[in-house]
């Protein structure tokens, strides 16, 4: 059952979600993403696995139907690219504060303000430090090909389920827009309202059945101890999440004097960048986040007893940095490239970049 | 004592507390009209055989926690956005009697976009709209339904139509929409109002049953303690003011 096709990374989202089970998307057309609302009323997976699709009025409206969605333990996504995102924030502090699982892509683009409709990686504080108000964090993936995008999709919803948090997708337009081999997996059918009542009836809305207590979702707290009871609760779960679940992958790192930190499109650049310092005998390796929140902080920290110096290659002006130089203690110097706006990198400029930070001081 | 006992046997008793509200003491001010419609509600749910069916959400405003009160399972959603909610989880949950309970404020200013279209696509929830012309729980501002002329904490000299518009009539906007099945304006100021508007609220919840559209259930209330009045000086001036503004009725359907 299981299928290659050459697909889009945007349509892969799509594809991914009518596959893992998904119950609703809700969407709003934005570039670099619109396909894969597109995509979605192309499948009309309603006709099939009975997926509801809805394209909504605002992204405001689109983040606030997938709480509703959440709320009842379904599973639901949402997508979008930087602008929509913002409108989005105070939804997913919400789904943070009533602990409801999501599923959330941004295929993010150059800012601030409307920007460009290019590529960028500028959003990296606002997925991973917040974006919405509040002591709460969402869990971020940063797929580094079409078949991440695919994979990540069914990843993304068995995290937000067990943590019952919402999870971002971090891409970027490159990787929603190019085009790659992707292995499809078999189809997964969605929850029945009885499994959904068997594995979420502690706490999803469902129409209290005689069997149970009411169901309440809300993130409204009048006493503020039991705020902070609460918040502590979250922090908990939160450093749960950072023990167990953060991943990177390590390219040449074993016996590297320097190293590059990407993720997403800039790690595929970087790659490039290690071999090019190869064929002049430099010794570079490349470490690719795979989850930014939680940061893969223990295998940096690692590195920075032995390396001579980090790269953070990102598509901004230097956000991922900040989180490296903590991971690493600044033991070593921690220098920052990246082109932004819209503007990709070239293998060649990270390059120049690394030998001039690293080799001309 | 004796009288007191006779008066309590089960013969003699013409009303009880609907069985679907909780005794959770009710955070209402005295004369506010929320806990009269918390209460029809809370009826008719019973007397349809819902309980089980019934998903609300609940508003940010006063209504935000009918969840202790209303025996059913219920989504607290953002300011205005009760309407997106209610969309997805009767999108989600076709067979579910899904309602929204929310303020002037919550509806018709910050969620004027998420109502409007909820309403436009049809959607087979009903809206149940709390009308009482100001912020409640904020502490007494303006709201878009506020009467020309009305005081609050943020028109202290009264409100003037050249700086801050008229008073929003949504219900006869939303009538307007083809989506929208049942448009009706109601008050529970007086008891033959209470009876008039639970009948109402019961041919809103059906046609969401028989999934004919968005139901829209408005009721013109009081808010003595943003009003700066007496529950009875309250009722009077809906009489007086209000309803001349937001007459009861019909409006569609
Ligand atoms: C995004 C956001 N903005 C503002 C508020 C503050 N706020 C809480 S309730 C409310 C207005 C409530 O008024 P209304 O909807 O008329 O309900 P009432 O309290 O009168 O029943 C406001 C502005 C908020 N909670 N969230």
């Amino acid at each position: 059952m299981e299928e290659i096709r050459l697909m889009k990374g945007n349509e892969v989202i799509a594809e991914a979600a009518v596959r893992c089970g998904c119950d609703g998307y809700f969407g709003y057309p934005i570039t670099p993403q619109s396909e894969i609302l597109e995509t979605l009323t192309m499948m009309r997976p309603w006709e099939t696995t009975g997926m509801v699709v809805v394209q909504a009025e605002s992204e405001v409206a689109a983040i606030n139907m997938a709480y509703g969605g959440a709320s009842c333990g379904k599973r639901v996504m949402v997508s979008s690219s930087s602008p929509g995102i913002s409108l989005m924030c105070e939804g997913l502090s919400y789904l943070a504060g009533a602990e409801l699982p999501c599923l959330v892509v941004n295929v993010s683009r150059g800012g601030p303000g409307l920007g460009t409709i290019q590529p960028s990686q500028a959003d990296y504080f606002q997925a991973v430090k917040g974006g919405g108000h509040g002591d709460y964090h969402l869990i971020v993936l940063a797929p580094g090909s079409v078949q991440e995008m695919y994979d990540f999709v069914s990843w993304g919803f068995d995290l937000a389920f067990r943590y019952r948090n919402p999870v971002m997708i971090l891409s970027d337009g490159v990787i929603g827009q190019m085009m790659e081999k992707v292995v499809l997996s078999a189809p997964k059918p969605r929850w029945s309202d009885e499994q959904i009542a068997e594995m979420w009836g502690s706490w999803a809305v469902t129409g209290k059945p005689a069997s149970r207590t009411r169901n309440i979702v809300t993130s409204v707290e009048l006493d503020p101890l039991r705020q902070e009871r609460f918040n502590h609760k979250l922090t908990d779960k939160y450093r749960t999440i950072c023990e167990r679940e953060a991943r990177c992958e390590m390219v040449g790192c074993d016996d590297a004097d320097y190293v590059i930190v990407a993720y997403g499109s800039s790690a595929r650049i970087s790659q490039k960048v290690v071999e090019l310092a190869a064929e002049d005998g430099l010794k570079v390796g490349l470490l690719r986040p795979i989850t930014l929140y939680p940061f893969p902080e223990r295998e940096i920290e690692r590195l920075s007893h032995r390396v001579k110096g980090f790269l953070s290659v990102e598509m901004s002006m230097g956000q991922m940095i900040e989180d490296v130089k903590l991971a690493s203690r600044c033991r070593v110097p921690v220098y920052h490239f990246g082109r932004t706006g819209g503007v990709i990198h070239t293998p060649t400029e990270v390059y120049e970049a690394l030998k001039s930070n690293f080799l001309q001081k | 004592m004796a009288a007191r006992e006779v008066a309590r046997t089960p013969e003699n008793k013409v009303y009880s507390k609907p069985r679907l509200l909780t005794d959770a003491v009710m955070h209402f001010c005295p004369g506010c009209s929320h806990g009269t419609i918390h209460k029809l509600i809370a009826e008719v749910i019973d007397e349809m055989g819902m309980e089980h069916e019934a998903i609300g959400i609940s508003p940010v405003g006063c209504g935000v926690l009918a969840y202790d009160y209303i025996d059913i399972d219920w989504v607290e959603a953002a300011h205005g956005r009760a309407a997106a909610v209610g969309t997805a989880i009767k999108r989600l949950n076709p067979s579910k009697l899904v309602f929204t309970y929310q303020g002037d404020g919550d509806l018709a200013a910050i969620g004027t976009g998420e109502t409007i279209h909820a309403c436009n696509r049809g959607e087979n929830i009903t809206i149940i709209y709390i009308n009482n012309a100001i912020y409640g729980m904020t502490g007494g501002q303006m709201a878009p339904t506020t009467l020309l002329g009305q005081r609050t904490a943020t028109t202290p000299q009264g409100r003037d139509a050249a700086q801050h518009g008229y008073p929003f009539k949504v219900g006869d906007m939303l009538a307007q929409l083809d989506g929208v099945c049942y448009v009706t304006r109601q008050s529970v100021h007086t008891p033959a109002s209470v009876r008039r508007a639970k009948k109402a609220l019961r041919k809103a919840f059906e046609n969401s049953m028989q999934q004919k559209g968005l139901s829209f259930v408005e009721f013109v209330s009081t808010c003595s303690s943003g009003w700066k009045m007496t529950p009875v000086e309250a009722n009077r001036w809906l009489a007086e003011h209000m309803l001349p503004v937001y007459p009861l009725g019909d409006i569609k359907g």
